[in-house]
């Protein structure tokens, strides 16, 4: 009964598509039924169950990358109405309608909305993003840690790996070598930890050549976008802090 | 730029401050004198200047060198960033693309800047005791006065935003409220630097200068 109302309902997607990696992108238009507390994967595992455009046309179905639904894997990053975010948590409701959906082509876009987010994987290889704990004999039980610094750390470590603060920065892009700012967070969440900390200047160090730290320039664009709100511009600027002191400790010898 | 691009912007952030941002208060003051004290507190600024002891190294150590490395360098800097202020519309990233703009803006004035002033002093086209009169010539164009405010609203902003971003960058103001008190502090100082320097350049155009400077060439032509 109450489906009669609401299927006059529609909602109107602009979508920005692409077939290959290196192939030209183009937009396309749908119209799907509208239907009550409807996310952006909603509306598109609508159109991926009736491929048509919003002339009736048959088209190939979206591709999108979506994982737990609820905002804790990072897998559904693209640019909603300008703005990068999860498609999971972006309700059609709360939505200006057309709505734009475009890959977030600060990363290499696979297909349509999916993107390779390696680049950052690779950077938290590259700064050791985790605690070695492996070794030939049992090491016994770490220093145990604060309770306060427990708290703050906490929401560091909330990090998916979502890629929406490197699509916000102006300074990731082709030209310029900067790590972005989640690899950063990352360093000082495990220089935080009392078994992680024994590894800090080699992080430190890290951040310390080229494609480093260096090439934050302060638009603090990341810290305004990140859906998990972690203090990114926090983390970045206590990891200048200690960037600098450790550069002025090995100058001096210490 | 390739091995350790960490160094060079650091070097580049250092430079900014200590000496350019230094010099950029003392230009500011020694221009002021024209506005406090007139044709005769400039000359006498200038003559402090000159009287300083090693003026030449303190030239080229504390202006030349560190404006050719932190310009060109800056001019890197501003090439390798993208502006998405359309996307993001947040006040700092506003401030960061102005950081970039202004800088550009500033290395082409004070290029023009150095060309008109200091390079006709030095191959000996204008002596100290007239830059006074110069800087009327140059103030009393309209076309030039515009120029130089742009320039100096540039310089200044480029100056006091930098100053922000520099404590960023060193880790002194960490958190958001530290950075936040800290940008009104700069805007503030962008305010008051600007000002001064716009009431000197304003006093520039005040006929005492082409008198006063015009005495002074009297002078010298009759010794």
């Amino acid at each position: 009964m109450a489906e009669t109302t609401v299927a006059s309902k529609t909602v109107k997607l602009i979508i920005t598509r692409q077939d290959a990696p290196n192939a030209q992108s183009y937009t396309e238009e749908f119209e799907i039924p509208y239907r009550p507390n409807m996310n952006v994967i909603g509306a598109l595992m609508e159109i991926q169950r009736n491929p048509k455009k919003k002339d009736g046309q048959a088209t190939a179905p979206v591709c999108w990358e979506s994982n737990c639904l609820e905002e804790v894997c990072g897998a559904c990053s693209m640019v909603i109405n300008g703005k990068p975010r999860q498609a999971c948590s972006a309700l059609i409701d709360k939505l200006e309608q057309p709505i734009r959906l475009q890959p977030m082509s600060t990363f290499p876009v696979v297909r349509d909305l999916v993107i390779n987010r390696e680049r950052m994987f690779n950077a938290l290889k590259r700064v050791k993003a985790w605690i070695p704990i492996d070794g030939t004999y049992d090491l016994g039980p770490g220093p145990r840690m604060a309770e306060a610094k427990r708290q703050w750390a906490y929401e560091l470590s909330k990090c998916m790996t979502c890629g929406v603060c490197l699509e916000s920065c102006p300074n990731v892009n082709d030209r310029n070598s900067f790590i972005g700012p989640a690899a950063i967070s990352q360093v000082r969440l495990f220089n935080a930890h009392p078994t992680g900390e024994m590894n800090a200047a080699e992080r430190l160090e890290t951040l310390m050549e080229d494609g480093g730290i260096e090439g934050c320039g302060n638009s603090q664009n990341c810290v305004r976008s990140c859906p998990k709100g972690i203090p990114l511009t926090t983390s970045i600027a206590a990891i200048n802090k200690d960037t600098t002191k450790h550069l002025f400790k090995k100058w001096l010898g210490m | 730029m390739k091995g350790n691009s960490y160094l060079s912007r650091k070097i580049h952030s250092l430079l900014g401050v200590i000496p350019l941002g230094l010099f950029i208060i003392e230009h500011m003051v020694t221009n002021y004198s024209a506005f406090e004290g007139g044709a005769e507190g400039f000359s006498d600024s200038i003559k402090f200047l000159n009287d300083l002891p090693l003026v030449f190294f303190l030239e080229l150590f504390g202006i030349w060198l560190p404006l050719l490395f932190h310009g060109v360098y800056g001019l890197y800097v501003a090439y390798q960033s993208n502006v998405n202020t359309g996307r993001f519309q947040y006040g700092r990233n506003w401030a960061f693309a102005l950081q970039r703009i202004t800088g550009v803006i500033t290395f082409i004035f004070v290029f023009w800047h150095l060309y008109q002033t200091r390079f006709q002093v030095m191959i000996g086209e204008v002596k100290h005791e007239e830059l006074g009169n110069l800087m009327h010539d140059i103030a009393s164009n309209g076309f030039y006065f515009v120029l130089y405010i742009i320039g100096v609203l540039a310089a200044t902003f480029h100056f006091s935003n930098g100053m922000w971003a520099f404590l960023v960058s060193w880790g002194i103001t960490i958190g958001p409220r530290a950075q936040r008190i800290s940008s009104f502090i700069w805007m503030g100082v962008f305010v008051i630097v600007a000002v001064m320097f716009l009431l000197s350049l304003g006093a520039f155009r005040g006929d005492e200068f082409k008198e006063a400077a015009s005495a002074a060439l009297q002078l010298t032509n009759l010794v």
